[in-house]
């Protein structure tokens, strides 16, 4: 049993690193959206199996809020909002694809070696998932860093956020009110960030956010 | 005992919030003022005697503060006279106010916080851990600061506060470091366990260098005191005179309770920095107190001199306790402590007697004083005798400290390491010069305010000050009077401070035959202030006498300063800048970098002949000037980071980050 429960712990936080690199070269705002939702579903299912596999039944809860409001509902409201932003087509890059997988490749990297090296007397199981929720945080960032459009960095923002939550329920599972409070927290920032897209698009005609940066008459 | 000093700490500061609602009214000077002097004179008495009957030290915890750790608080014999000091200075002030407050035109800018002042310089004494300490040192320096930017319309005076706050909260994290260090890795706060845990040498040694800079920027040594002279003025006269008198004898009380209490066996080169600090500061002080021209940042000036004494006096001290001499290190530590004591009576007198003449004409500027002593002899007479005593001259309180310095300078040949051998004497000539330095000064100080002819109309209408004023002024020039007659008395009463600090004290005077002092052996040396204050007054009164008998006793009317001047205008009098001159030509030139430039008209042209003195503060051009420009440069380079695009922002955190993950793969 012990050999599964690490096998498929590690499988499920493989492929949310996997997953994250997936967002990372996505141009099309559609596709990042629909990868951001595969992405909490896998992150719904770590949650789940870290809840089986600690029997902590309160990491179910986590488990269907990530299910239900990552997977499901910010995704929607986010593909409603470029629906009527009129930017679903819109393409957009910063960095090409190679140097931003070449970037994630290394940033992995270092979260293992930081990672495995401080943690070497802790649980197996914990140390893994805190070495790839590491990597999910890193890539989130680099997502928001590498973005020019509004709409991706939020999408960024989530995944980072959904790094910590895989951090937190690896290592013994996190109480229920903080992990409440943080996907509160998650959401009002969510509904914050989407009043100021539209404030932002109302006043310069698009979401991009170099049109601020023009505006504050910012040399690029 | 412990317990009645907090409940009078707590009803000051209880006064304080009354005050912040009373201050309007028409009573709330005299209600602040003179429960201020109750509570302080209450503060005063415990303080003594505890002093007199050194018991146990007594000790309380309270449940406030930081969680596990609380407020400790201990009165000890060195507390006990810090104590005394700080509650005599706040009390006289206190008297003082009940006059000069009634004046003042922002009373609610004063009321407030001024007991909250007198409470916070308490609790610092009081302390018993590094926490209280610390709280009680900045609250102690924002609540001065508030007093000192009281009249923040004036000009220069909102920048003094902003100096003074700058070097305030640097020499408090410099404590706060120099505390960190002794408190260890584990953390004892309480000074009951950082007493018993000495650190390693070169620990110790920063300690020594942290507290020096820390205690030293509050009590004004050169070159940290450059906030001293512009925020000391800028205060109201009796405020003034407790930063001067009080506040740096509380930051005295901070570097002694760390360097001989804390910190364990001091090491010989310890002493060295401190003399040398302490030489320089005395003559440094001195000197630009020569070139001012302005009462009050005169004498704020003499306090940076003074402080240099004592810390002349507390160098010898470590140094001597470092080679065992511990007799020797108890005649140096009581010169130093009896220097506190003096200083903090003759300066608050001082700056009494400038807040009266301030009141008087609203001059702080002795050139337009003069001939002051027929408008108002008696404020005249008690400066008198503060500027003899703080010339240091028999038989008043600043000699015997003095002398008491000189006797230990003396002892120095009995010390083993030739460094010291070398500097002690030097040490010795810098005191020599700044004591007739600063009797200069003070010939200067009172000869231009009092004597003459007054310069201005309004130097000519001043009128005598009040009687609150007057009592206190005579109150204390009666203590500088009989702390020089009787200098015994207060030596013993010293004796248990310096025994808890350097394990003996100096031999027990008041048994001494004609109540002279005898610090080492009757063969070395004694000093009998009662037989040089009976012959000065003997001899005055026979030369007074003999010239009113055997010459004319009528009143006569001279030309006054004829010295080839027949012309009847005051400006022909000498002033302060040309009685300065003959010293400004000897040093100026070295330690201000003076030039004077004479313009003389050419025959026949209309307009006045100049001279114009230039004047350089060397220590502010070479140190601060550089570090504002430093500063100014990185800010306006920096500048840059707050304009950036949120991107770049998280770019910035997202490398910082990858950086120090870096750092932790490399390193670990």
């Amino acid at each position: 049993m012990r050999g599964l429960n690490f096998d498929v712990a590690h499988l499920l936080a493989g492929s949310l690193v996997l997953v994250s690199f997936v967002q990372l070269y996505q141009d099309r705002l559609y596709a990042l959206l629909n990868i951001y939702a595969l992405h909490a579903l896998v992150l719904a299912l770590s949650v789940a199996w870290q809840a089986f596999a600690q029997d902590a039944p309160h990491l179910y809860v986590t488990a269907i809020i990530a299910l239900v409001f990552k997977a499901i509902v910010i995704p929607v409201v986010l593909h409603r909002i470029i629906v009527r932003l009129g930017i679903h087509r819109e393409i957009e890059k910063v960095v090409g694809v190679g140097p931003a997988m070449l970037l994630g490749i290394g940033l992995v990297a270092l979260s293992m070696v930081v990672m495995l090296r401080v943690t070497a007397d802790a649980d197996p199981l914990a140390r893994e998932d805190l070495a790839f929720a590491l990597s999910v945080v890193l890539l989130g960032l680099l997502m928001m860093v590498t973005r020019r459009n509004a709409v991706s960095q939020v999408v960024g923002f989530m995944s980072l956020e959904n790094g910590l939550v895989l951090a937190a329920t690896g290592a013994k599972g996190m109480p229920l009110v903080v992990e409440i409070s943080v996907a509160f927290s998650v959401l009002i920032a969510f509904i914050v960030i989407g009043i100021f897209l539209f404030r932002i698009r109302e006043r310069f005609d698009s979401v991009d956010l170099q049109a601020l940066d023009r505006f504050r008459g910012e040399r690029r | 005992m412990l317990a009645y000093a907090l409940y009078s700490v707590a009803a000051l500061l209880a006064l304080a919030t009354i005050a912040a609602a009373l201050a309007a009214s028409v009573h709330g000077n005299a209600t602040v003022y003179g429960a201020s002097l109750i509570v302080t004179l209450a503060l005063c008495a415990i303080a003594l005697l505890k002093l007199i009957q050194p018991a146990s030290s007594s000790t309380v915890v309270l449940p406030i503060g930081l969680p596990w750790l609380g407020a400790h608080f201990r009165m000890d014999s060195v507390a006990a006279f810090f104590l005394v000091v700080v509650d005599l200075g706040g009390a006289a002030a206190s008297l003082f106010a009940l006059g000069y407050g009634r004046h003042e035109q922002v009373p609610q800018r004063v009321l407030p916080f001024y007991p909250a002042f007198l409470a916070a310089m308490n609790l610092v004494v009081l302390a018993d851990d590094a926490f209280t300490f610390l709280v009680s040192w900045e609250f102690m320096s924002l609540t001065s600061w508030a007093l000192v930017i009281a009249h923040h319309r004036e000009r220069d005076n909102v920048r003094a506060g902003y100096i003074y706050l700058l070097m305030a909260s640097f020499g408090t994290l410099a404590l706060l470091l120099a505390f960190g260090l002794l408190a260890g890795v584990d953390g004892h706060y309480a000074f009951s366990a950082i007493r018993f845990s000495h650190p390693a040498a070169g620990s110790a040694a920063l300690v020594l260098l942290l507290a020096l800079i820390g205690a030293g920027s509050k009590a004004g040594v050169v070159p940290l005191h450059a906030w001293l002279p512009l925020a000391h003025p800028a205060a109201p006269s009796h405020v003034s005179a407790l930063l001067s008198g009080v506040m740096t004898k509380v930051a005295v009380y901070g570097f002694i309770r760390i360097v001989f209490d804390l910190l364990g066996p001091p090491s010989w080169w310890w002493s060295m920095v401190v003399l040398a600090v302490g030489g320089i500061t005395a003559v440094m002080g001195v000197l630009y107190a020569l070139m001012q021209h302005d009462l009050k940042r005169l004498l704020a000036y003499h306090t940076v001199e003074n402080i240099g004494i004592i810390f002349i006096g507390l160098g010898l001290a470590l140094a001597f306790k470092s080679y065992d001499l511990d007799w020797a290190a108890a005649l140096a530590l009581t010169a130093g402590l009896f220097h506190v004591f003096n200083h903090s009576i003759f300066k608050g007198l001082l700056f009494f007697g400038a807040g009266a003449v301030l009141n008087a004409t609203g001059e702080r500027d002795m050139e337009h004083l003069g001939g002051l002593i027929n408008r108002m002899p008696q404020t005249a007479f008690v400066f008198l005798v503060g500027c003899l005593a703080i010339s240091a001259l028999p038989p008043l309180n600043g000699f015997v400290s003095e002398w008491l310095t000189f006797q230990a300078i003396l002892v120095s040949p009995q010390l083993p390491s030739w460094g010291l051998k070398f500097l002690v004497p030097a040490v010795g000539a810098l005191l020599a010069l700044a004591a007739a330095l600063a009797a200069a000064c003070f010939v200067k100080a009172f000869g231009i305010t009092f004597l003459g002819r007054p310069r201005t109309p309004v130097a000519e209408q001043a009128r005598e000050t009040d009687r609150f004023s007057l009592a206190v002024m005579f109150a204390f020039a009666a203590i500088c009077l009989i702390a020089g007659v009787l200098p015994g008395v207060f030596i013993d009463a010293l004796a248990p401070v310096t025994k808890s600090l350097v394990g003996v004290s100096m031999p027990h005077q008041t048994g001494v035959q004609w109540l002279s002092i005898v610090p080492i052996a009757e063969s070395r040396s004694s000093y009998n202030g009662l037989l040089v204050f009976l012959f000065v007054v003997l001899s005055g009164s026979i030369a007074a006498f003999v010239i009113h008998r055997l010459a004319s006793d009528r009143l006569r009317r001279g030309p006054a300063w004829n010295c080839g001047y027949p012309d009847l205008s005051p400006v022909t009098q000498y002033t302060a800048s040309s009685f300065a001159q003959p010293i400004r030509r000897v040093f100026g030139t070295l330690v201000f970098r003076a030039r004077e430039i004479g313009e003389m008209p050419p025959p026949g042209a209309a307009q006045p002949a100049r001279l114009t003195v230039e004047l350089h503060d060397v220590i502010w051009d070479a140190l601060y000037a550089p570090l504002e420009k430093g500063i100014a440069y990185a800010a306006e380079k920096l500048n840059v980071l707050q304009f950036f695009s949120i991107r770049r922002y998280l770019s910035l955190v997202f490398s910082a980050l990858v950086l120090l993950l870096l750092v932790l793969a490399i390193w670990l």
